[in-house]
């Protein structure tokens, strides 16, 4: 008697024991050590570590400015990702390549760099002070920061599902006396979405844990322009290994519940669409 | 068989030959701003050091935040001495990591500081807003540049100086040191995680109106920017930065190099060490070095960290989480 049948793709029990060892050792392991960590501090000084009023500030700060850099992107992703695929245009190759440039820039240049453009005495700052906009040293200036970081995701998620999206099904609904906003709302958005989501999911998640950047635009006032890892950051300059874990594990749970959130609207809307069909 | 026995009798020749050679490696995990200084002092002791035990030393050199240094020999970075900007960066190098042993300030002069420096004030080319003095800071329509004490040493000095300049003024009044910090800190219009960064904010930037940083510092700042393009203004009385070193108690028993750590240490007190740190811009031990450099050293009023009961108590008081430097943050975005 065969203990189990074989699959017609062999392999599966390696592949997925190597995936799970390979996740348990990048992942989970570091992250259980987090948590190790802070099991070190009994549940009234977590709560108060966590809670206390210029943590809390911070995270209004964090979520806030990555929640808005995110949305931008949501639409200025998707219409560069869009102008990408759909017009063919001189550079356009240059400008393919330039959309990854914040992912191969060390985040901390990308700070320098919009610090110093954006500085009172900078080249774009000069004339934004003019009309009575200050961006660095402001949380306009983290926003602009978190902005410039997580731009790829969009771009990059929503870029291959518009190029593999039938023309035909525009054509249709053309012919069939669609608008242009019909075509769009009704036909091209539902395809693009869950890519969308997922764009604007990961960009949130990486400005969330966004330190280098940030840290040299924020100006990083108390209880105005300061992000919560940098809260980590001064608890570990005091040795409070435990008080800077508690914070991480409050970012932590956060950032894998609305992951974890988004992922379950992703599904919904997939199973959804998928019973429409 | 054959070749593993060759192998390994490579392998033995190889390190008896290293072994003749005798060549000691050190590691020197230091802070930020005493790149320059080690980077002239390194080759100098290494001449000395063959010189005296005919024996070759290459000193690797390991930077960053003295706090965030600290916190990499703890975590097992393998250094052979630490020299930090702070004693509680060593002190917590005792109590965390256990790697250097209880006392570690008793085993050099001055506590284990060869030099010191001290908190300077920097203003813009002419002194436009003419400021002499840390109550200069506490004006309105003065922007003050300085580290965020949370992250900084040299933030913290900054934090005692003018805490302690206050109560000079006072006769001891706390209430009135307490105010006269808030208001110096409530003129922060940029607050950078360290010295370095506020450098950059003040001098490239141009932000504020002045700089609050180590005397050493304003070298570094002459060297970069051209000295033309500022003025340092020493107030009436500063603190007195101590900068202390320490060998590092495991590892040199681990290694084997606790006599070049202890002698690459001791150096520093030498007249050569100290003449280099001199002309760094740090304030030699040396009498007769500082007779020598006494033209870039004026004489300044001084307290020292043992006025705040030592830099531990220092820290607990104002820097801890919820201490004072924190209440003064709070009331100061309060009023904002």
């Amino acid at each position: 008697m065969k203990f189990k049948q074989s699959s017609v793709l062999p392999g599966f029990n390696l592949a997925l024991g190597y995936s799970l060892l390979y996740l348990s050792l990048i992942v989970l392991l570091p992250l259980s050590a987090l948590f190790a960590k802070t099991m070190g501090l009994d549940w009234s000084s977590f709560w108060a570590t966590v809670t206390e009023a210029r943590v809390v500030a911070t995270y209004k700060v964090t979520f806030g400015a990555s929640l808005i850099a995110a949305l931008i992107n949501l639409f200025v992703g998707l219409l560069i990702a869009w102008v990408l695929v759909r017009y063919p245009f001189p550079g356009k190759r240059f400008i393919d390549a330039l959309v990854d440039l914040p992912f191969a820039l060390p985040t901390a240049v990308a700070g320098i760099a919009l610090a110093t453009l954006y500085a009172p005495n900078g080249v774009l700052g000069e004339p934004l002070e003019k009309i009575g906009i200050k961006v660095a040293f402001t949380p306009l200036g983290i926003v602009l920061a978190l902005t410039f970081i997580t731009l790829p995701f969009v771009v990059r998620t929503v870029q291959p599902v518009l190029e593999d999206m039938e023309k035909e099904l525009e054509e249709a609904a053309s012919s069939l006396g669609a608008t242009r906003w019909q075509i769009f709302s009704k036909v091209i958005l539902p395809t693009i979405f869950p890519a969308l989501l997922t764009g604007f999911t990961l960009a949130f998640a990486r400005a969330i844990g966004e330190f280098g950047s940030v840290i040299f635009i924020a100006g990083n006032m108390p209880f105005k322009s300061e992000i919560t890892p940098l809260m980590i950051i001064s608890k570990l300059e005091q040795y409070d290994y435990m008080g800077a874990t508690a914070i991480a594990v409050v970012m932590l749970v956060v950032s894998f519940g609305l992951l974890l959130l988004i992922n379950g609207l992703q599904w919904w809307m997939a199973k959804r669409l998928g019973r429409r069909k | 068989m054959a070749f593993f026995r060759t192998l390994t009798l490579a392998v033995a020749i190889s390190g008896l030959s290293s072994l003749a050679q005798a060549e000691t490696t050190l590691l020197n995990v230091s802070y930020d701003v005493m790149r320059d200084f080690y980077k002239d002092y390194n080759p100098a002791f290494a001449k000395y050091y063959d010189a005296k035990f005919n024996d070759k030393v290459t000193v690797q050199q390991s930077h960053g935040g003295s706090s965030k240094q600290a916190r990499s020999v703890i975590d097992g970075l393998e250094a052979d001495v630490v020299t930090m900007n702070m004693s509680t960066d060593i002190d917590a190098i005792v109590e965390k990591g256990k790697q250097i042993n209880p006392g570690w300030d008793k085993k050099f002069p001055n506590e284990a500081a060869p030099f010191s420096s001290l908190q300077v004030l920097i203003v813009r080319k002419g002194n436009p807003k003419g400021i002499k003095d840390w109550n200069d800071l506490t004006k309105p329509n003065v922007g003050v540049i300085v580290p965020n004490p949370k992250t900084s040493g040299n933030g913290r000095y900054t934090f005692l100086a003018a805490w302690g300049a206050a109560l000079k003024q006072n006769g001891g009044n706390e209430a009135k040191a307490r105010e006269f910090t808030q208001a110096i800190f409530a003129n922060v219009p940029v607050l950078d995680a360290g010295g370095r960064a506020a450098t950059t904010t003040f001098m490239q930037r141009q932000i504020g109106d002045v700089l609050v940083t180590f005397e050493n510092e304003a070298e570094m700042i002459a060297r970069e920017f051209g000295r033309g393009n500022f003025e340092v203004i020493y107030p009436s009385v500063s603190i007195d930065a101590d900068l202390p070193v320490a060998v590092v108690d495991k590892v040199v028993d681990k290694k084997g190099s606790r006599k070049a750590a202890t002698e690459y240490l001791n150096y520093l007190w030498s007249e050569q060490g100290q003449e280099i740190a001199a002309q760094n811009y740090l304030r030699p031990r040396n009498t007769a070095v500082t007779a020598k450099y006494a033209k870039q050293f004026p004489a300044v009023k001084l307290f020292g960290v043992n006025d705040f009961g030592g830099l531990k108590a220092a820290q607990k008081k104002f820097f801890d989480d919820g201490a004072i430097y924190d209440q003064i943050a709070a009331e100061i975005a309060k009023k904002k």
